[in-house]
Protein backbone atom coordinates (compact mmCIF):
# COMPACT_ATOMS: atom_id res chain seq x y z
CA UNK A 1 0.00 0.00 0.00
CA UNK A 2 3.07 2.16 0.60
CA UNK A 3 4.13 2.29 -2.74
CA UNK A 4 0.87 2.56 -4.11
CA UNK A 5 0.55 6.04 -2.14
CA UNK A 6 4.24 6.77 -3.25
CA UNK A 7 3.40 6.40 -6.75
CA UNK A 8 0.18 8.23 -6.02
CA UNK A 9 1.65 10.74 -4.46
CA UNK A 10 4.34 11.42 -7.43
CA UNK A 11 2.08 11.30 -10.35
CA UNK A 12 -0.33 13.67 -8.70
CA UNK A 13 2.54 16.19 -7.93
CA UNK A 14 4.04 15.80 -11.63
CA UNK A 15 0.22 16.29 -12.99
CA UNK A 16 -0.40 19.42 -10.65
CA UNK A 17 2.83 21.21 -10.88
CA UNK A 18 3.27 20.56 -15.12
CA UNK A 19 -0.73 22.22 -14.99
CA UNK A 20 0.87 25.35 -13.25
CA UNK A 21 3.48 25.53 -15.83
CA UNK A 22 1.44 25.34 -18.91
CA UNK A 23 -0.35 28.80 -17.55
CA UNK A 24 2.76 30.31 -16.06
CA UNK A 25 5.32 29.56 -19.14
CA UNK A 26 7.00 32.44 -21.07
CA UNK A 27 7.41 30.39 -23.91
CA UNK A 28 4.32 28.30 -25.38
CA UNK A 29 6.13 25.60 -26.80
CA UNK A 30 7.03 24.92 -23.33
CA UNK A 31 3.41 25.33 -22.46
CA UNK A 32 2.99 22.55 -24.80
CA UNK A 33 5.87 20.10 -23.51
CA UNK A 34 4.54 20.94 -19.56
CA UNK A 35 0.91 19.93 -21.51
CA UNK A 36 2.02 16.51 -22.30
CA UNK A 37 4.14 15.77 -19.11
CA UNK A 38 0.67 16.42 -17.36
CA UNK A 39 -1.29 14.56 -19.57
CA UNK A 40 1.42 11.68 -18.83
CA UNK A 41 1.53 11.35 -15.48
CA UNK A 42 -2.66 11.59 -15.82
CA UNK A 43 -2.12 8.93 -17.43
CA UNK A 44 -0.05 7.50 -14.62
CA UNK A 45 -3.19 8.28 -12.14
CA UNK A 46 -5.60 6.19 -14.22
CA UNK A 47 -3.30 3.07 -13.98
CA UNK A 48 -3.36 3.59 -10.07
CA UNK A 49 -7.06 3.18 -10.69
CA UNK A 50 -6.93 0.35 -12.32
CA UNK A 51 -8.45 1.88 -16.25
CA UNK A 52 -5.79 0.78 -17.42
CA UNK A 53 -7.31 1.26 -21.28
CA UNK A 54 -8.30 5.23 -20.79
CA UNK A 55 -4.34 5.29 -19.73
CA UNK A 56 -3.55 4.26 -22.63
CA UNK A 57 -6.08 6.01 -24.91
CA UNK A 58 -4.55 9.51 -22.96
CA UNK A 59 -1.34 8.65 -23.78
CA UNK A 60 -1.94 7.75 -28.09
CA UNK A 61 -4.84 10.33 -27.81
CA UNK A 62 -3.29 13.63 -26.35
CA UNK A 63 0.70 12.89 -26.29
CA UNK A 64 0.58 11.45 -30.16
CA UNK A 65 -2.13 13.46 -31.54
CA UNK A 66 -3.47 16.92 -29.68
CA UNK A 67 -0.19 17.66 -27.96
CA UNK A 68 1.49 17.02 -31.45
CA UNK A 69 -1.55 19.24 -33.32
CA UNK A 70 -0.76 22.21 -30.31
CA UNK A 71 3.23 21.85 -31.12
CA UNK A 72 2.86 21.94 -34.72
CA UNK A 73 0.22 25.24 -34.60
CA UNK A 74 2.90 27.23 -32.20
CA UNK A 75 5.30 26.61 -34.31
CA UNK A 76 3.59 27.16 -37.44
CA UNK A 77 1.95 31.16 -36.08
CA UNK A 78 4.90 33.62 -36.72
CA UNK A 79 3.60 35.53 -33.23
CA UNK A 80 5.23 37.90 -31.26
CA UNK A 81 4.31 36.01 -27.97
CA UNK A 82 5.94 38.84 -25.61
CA UNK A 83 3.20 41.10 -26.41
CA UNK A 84 0.44 38.88 -25.43
CA UNK A 85 1.46 38.31 -22.11
CA UNK A 86 1.10 41.81 -21.85
CA UNK A 87 -1.32 42.09 -18.43
CA UNK A 88 -0.03 39.01 -17.17
CA UNK A 89 0.38 40.95 -13.55
CA UNK A 90 -3.04 42.60 -13.91
CA UNK A 91 -5.32 40.06 -14.25
CA UNK A 92 -2.67 37.24 -11.79
CA UNK A 93 -4.11 38.56 -8.34
CA UNK A 94 -7.99 38.57 -8.87
CA UNK A 95 -7.37 35.44 -10.90
CA UNK A 96 -5.58 34.06 -8.08
CA UNK A 97 -8.59 35.18 -5.58
CA UNK A 98 -10.95 33.69 -7.77
CA UNK A 99 -9.11 30.49 -8.45
CA UNK A 100 -8.50 29.66 -4.57
CA UNK A 101 -11.80 30.21 -3.72
CA UNK A 102 -12.99 27.96 -6.15
CA UNK A 103 -10.51 25.29 -5.56
CA UNK A 104 -11.16 25.56 -1.68
CA UNK A 105 -15.10 24.39 -2.70
CA UNK A 106 -14.18 21.91 -5.19
CA UNK A 107 -11.91 20.10 -2.68
CA UNK A 108 -14.67 20.76 -0.09
CA UNK A 109 -17.46 19.16 -1.94
CA UNK A 110 -14.69 16.16 -2.90
CA UNK A 111 -14.38 15.67 0.63
CA UNK A 112 -18.06 15.76 1.82
CA UNK A 113 -18.96 13.26 -1.00
CA UNK A 114 -15.98 11.10 -0.73
CA UNK A 115 -16.66 10.63 3.01
CA UNK A 116 -20.73 10.66 2.92
CA UNK A 117 -21.52 9.69 -0.96
CA UNK A 118 -21.91 5.73 -2.34
CA UNK A 119 -18.62 5.54 -2.48
CA UNK A 120 -17.25 5.98 1.03
CA UNK A 121 -15.10 3.33 1.79
CA UNK A 122 -14.96 1.23 -1.32
CA UNK A 123 -11.53 0.33 -2.41
CA UNK A 124 -10.55 1.02 -6.10
CA UNK A 125 -11.53 -1.52 -9.21
CA UNK A 126 -8.98 -3.56 -10.10
CA UNK A 127 -8.96 -6.32 -13.14
CA UNK A 128 -10.19 -9.28 -12.15
CA UNK A 129 -8.93 -13.32 -13.56
CA UNK A 130 -12.42 -13.39 -15.64
CA UNK A 131 -12.83 -9.62 -16.95
CA UNK A 132 -10.05 -7.33 -17.78
CA UNK A 133 -10.40 -3.53 -17.65
CA UNK A 134 -10.86 -3.34 -21.55
CA UNK A 135 -13.04 -6.30 -21.52
CA UNK A 136 -15.69 -4.45 -19.62
CA UNK A 137 -15.49 -1.15 -21.16
CA UNK A 138 -16.07 -3.12 -24.65
CA UNK A 139 -18.71 -4.66 -23.39
CA UNK A 140 -20.58 -1.68 -22.15
CA UNK A 141 -19.88 0.30 -25.05
CA UNK A 142 -20.91 -1.64 -27.89
CA UNK A 143 -24.28 -2.34 -25.82
CA UNK A 144 -25.62 -0.23 -23.68
CA UNK A 145 -23.71 3.19 -25.37
CA UNK A 146 -23.90 1.99 -28.88
CA UNK A 147 -25.53 4.80 -30.70
CA UNK A 148 -23.65 7.34 -28.89
CA UNK A 149 -20.29 5.87 -30.08
CA UNK A 150 -21.92 6.06 -33.34
CA UNK A 151 -22.77 9.34 -32.40
CA UNK A 152 -19.05 10.00 -31.40
CA UNK A 153 -18.01 9.23 -34.17
CA UNK A 154 -20.26 11.43 -36.39
CA UNK A 155 -18.69 14.29 -34.21
CA UNK A 156 -15.07 13.46 -35.10
CA UNK A 157 -16.23 13.29 -38.96
CA UNK A 158 -17.70 16.85 -38.21
CA UNK A 159 -14.06 18.26 -36.61
CA UNK A 160 -12.31 16.97 -39.50
CA UNK A 161 -14.27 18.18 -42.35
CA UNK A 162 -14.91 21.29 -40.38
CA UNK A 163 -10.87 21.83 -39.91
CA UNK A 164 -10.71 21.02 -43.08
CA UNK A 165 -12.88 23.12 -45.10
CA UNK A 166 -11.65 26.46 -42.31
CA UNK A 167 -7.87 25.93 -43.03
CA UNK A 168 -8.17 24.61 -46.99
CA UNK A 169 -7.48 28.05 -49.24
CA UNK A 170 -6.61 28.68 -53.00
CA UNK A 171 -3.84 30.37 -53.71
CA UNK A 172 -4.16 32.30 -57.16
CA UNK A 173 -0.27 32.85 -57.83
CA UNK A 174 0.49 29.44 -57.17
CA UNK A 175 0.84 27.56 -60.56
CA UNK A 176 -1.37 23.72 -60.06
CA UNK A 177 -1.67 21.23 -62.45
CA UNK A 178 -5.13 21.26 -63.80
CA UNK A 179 -6.31 17.53 -65.28
CA UNK A 180 -9.50 18.91 -66.92
CA UNK A 181 -7.35 21.97 -68.98
CA UNK A 182 -4.46 19.81 -69.80
CA UNK A 183 -6.35 16.95 -71.41
CA UNK A 184 -9.36 18.85 -72.94
CA UNK A 185 -6.62 21.11 -74.88
CA UNK A 186 -6.74 20.25 -78.80
CA UNK A 187 -4.86 21.51 -81.25
CA UNK A 188 -6.26 24.01 -82.96
CA UNK A 189 -6.15 25.93 -79.41
CA UNK A 190 -2.57 26.26 -79.35
CA UNK A 191 -1.11 25.45 -82.05
CA UNK A 192 -1.26 28.37 -86.04
CA UNK A 193 0.17 27.47 -88.84
CA UNK A 194 1.00 31.17 -90.59
CA UNK A 195 2.58 31.28 -94.26
CA UNK A 196 5.44 33.79 -93.98
CA UNK A 197 6.54 35.94 -96.90
CA UNK A 198 10.22 35.87 -98.21
CA UNK A 199 12.08 38.32 -96.48
CA UNK A 200 8.87 39.94 -94.39
CA UNK A 201 8.47 37.31 -91.72
CA UNK A 202 5.61 37.69 -89.50
CA UNK A 203 3.71 41.44 -88.65
CA UNK A 204 1.86 41.12 -85.45
CA UNK B 1 -13.78 6.21 8.90
CA UNK B 2 -11.44 9.11 8.65
CA UNK B 3 -11.12 9.62 4.35
CA UNK B 4 -7.76 11.52 4.85
CA UNK B 5 -5.44 8.76 6.02
CA UNK B 6 -1.87 9.85 3.81
CA UNK B 7 -0.40 6.21 2.96
CA UNK B 8 -4.32 5.16 2.12
CA UNK B 9 -5.41 6.67 -0.81
CA UNK B 10 -8.67 6.80 -1.51
CA UNK B 11 -11.40 8.67 -3.70
CA UNK B 12 -10.99 12.37 -1.62
CA UNK B 13 -7.01 12.39 -3.08
CA UNK B 14 -8.32 11.77 -6.39
CA UNK B 15 -11.09 14.20 -6.15
CA UNK B 16 -8.81 16.88 -4.73
CA UNK B 17 -5.73 16.61 -7.66
CA UNK B 18 -8.92 16.77 -10.32
CA UNK B 19 -10.04 19.98 -8.15
CA UNK B 20 -6.55 21.67 -8.19
CA UNK B 21 -6.13 21.15 -11.81
CA UNK B 22 -9.72 21.98 -12.83
CA UNK B 23 -8.64 25.75 -10.66
CA UNK B 24 -5.56 25.59 -12.53
CA UNK B 25 -7.59 25.71 -15.90
CA UNK B 26 -9.50 28.15 -15.08
CA UNK B 27 -6.84 30.18 -13.50
CA UNK B 28 -4.74 30.31 -16.77
CA UNK B 29 -7.87 31.10 -18.81
CA UNK B 30 -8.05 34.36 -16.30
CA UNK B 31 -4.44 35.28 -16.60
CA UNK B 32 -3.65 34.45 -20.42
CA UNK B 33 -6.12 36.49 -21.49
CA UNK B 34 -4.89 37.78 -24.92
CA UNK B 35 -3.14 34.24 -25.81
CA UNK B 36 -5.98 32.16 -27.28
CA UNK B 37 -3.56 29.21 -27.44
CA UNK B 38 -2.70 29.02 -24.16
CA UNK B 39 -6.73 29.07 -23.27
CA UNK B 40 -7.15 26.31 -25.64
CA UNK B 41 -4.59 24.06 -23.80
CA UNK B 42 -6.76 25.67 -20.17
CA UNK B 43 -9.22 23.97 -21.73
CA UNK B 44 -7.55 20.74 -22.54
CA UNK B 45 -6.41 20.79 -19.07
CA UNK B 46 -10.13 21.39 -17.60
CA UNK B 47 -10.89 18.25 -19.67
CA UNK B 48 -8.52 16.47 -18.13
CA UNK B 49 -9.38 17.21 -14.46
CA UNK B 50 -12.73 16.21 -15.92
CA UNK B 51 -11.79 12.94 -17.02
CA UNK B 52 -9.91 12.00 -13.77
CA UNK B 53 -13.26 12.57 -12.10
CA UNK B 54 -14.84 10.62 -14.23
CA UNK B 55 -12.72 7.89 -13.93
CA UNK B 56 -11.83 8.20 -10.08
CA UNK B 57 -15.75 7.44 -9.61
CA UNK B 58 -15.84 4.27 -11.73
CA UNK B 59 -13.14 2.66 -10.20
CA UNK B 60 -14.47 3.25 -6.67
CA UNK B 61 -18.42 2.84 -7.59
CA UNK B 62 -16.62 -0.29 -9.17
CA UNK B 63 -19.17 0.85 -12.26
CA UNK B 64 -17.38 1.04 -15.80
CA UNK B 65 -19.86 3.48 -17.19
CA UNK B 66 -17.53 6.71 -16.07
CA UNK B 67 -14.62 5.26 -17.91
CA UNK B 68 -16.94 4.69 -21.26
CA UNK B 69 -18.56 8.57 -20.73
CA UNK B 70 -14.49 9.96 -20.24
CA UNK B 71 -13.88 8.09 -23.43
CA UNK B 72 -16.61 10.57 -24.54
CA UNK B 73 -15.41 13.09 -23.62
CA UNK B 74 -11.63 12.31 -24.52
CA UNK B 75 -13.21 12.30 -28.55
CA UNK B 76 -15.34 15.65 -27.89
CA UNK B 77 -11.74 16.91 -26.36
CA UNK B 78 -9.99 15.99 -29.83
CA UNK B 79 -12.41 17.62 -31.72
CA UNK B 80 -12.81 20.72 -30.19
CA UNK B 81 -8.84 21.41 -30.32
CA UNK B 82 -8.86 20.66 -34.06
CA UNK B 83 -11.63 22.97 -34.74
CA UNK B 84 -10.41 25.67 -32.57
CA UNK B 85 -6.70 25.56 -33.73
CA UNK B 86 -8.18 25.60 -36.99
CA UNK B 87 -10.05 28.95 -36.48
CA UNK B 88 -6.81 30.09 -34.90
CA UNK B 89 -4.97 29.33 -38.31
CA UNK B 90 -7.74 31.39 -40.18
CA UNK B 91 -7.79 34.26 -37.81
CA UNK B 92 -4.25 34.34 -37.90
CA UNK B 93 -3.99 34.10 -41.48
CA UNK B 94 -6.82 37.13 -41.95
CA UNK B 95 -5.24 39.34 -39.21
CA UNK B 96 -1.68 38.45 -38.74
CA UNK B 97 -2.06 38.52 -35.01
CA UNK B 98 -3.39 36.48 -32.31
CA UNK B 99 -4.21 38.92 -29.93
CA UNK B 100 -8.14 37.88 -29.27
CA UNK B 101 -9.19 40.90 -26.57
CA UNK B 102 -9.33 42.81 -29.26
CA UNK B 103 -10.89 40.35 -31.58
CA UNK B 104 -14.16 42.54 -32.98
CA UNK B 105 -14.11 42.06 -36.40
CA UNK B 106 -17.37 40.21 -36.54
CA UNK B 107 -19.04 43.25 -34.33
CA UNK B 108 -21.16 41.12 -32.23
Amino acid sequence: MTLMAIAFYLMAAVTLVAGLLVVTARNPVHSVLYLILAFFSAAGLFVLLGAEFLAMLLIVVYVGAVAVLFLFVVMMLDVDFIKLRQGFANYLAPGAVVAGILAFELVFVGWAVAERGAAAGKTPQTATAEATNIQTIGLELYTTYAYIFEAAGFVLLVAMIGAIVLTLRHRTYVKRQDIFKQVTRRRKDSVAVVPAKTGEGIQE
Amino acid sequence: MNAVEPLTIGLVHYLTVSAILFTIGVFGIFVNRRNIIIILMSVELILLSVNINFVAFSSFLHNVQGQVMAMFVLTVAAAEAAVGLAILVTFFRNRGDIAVDDASMMKG
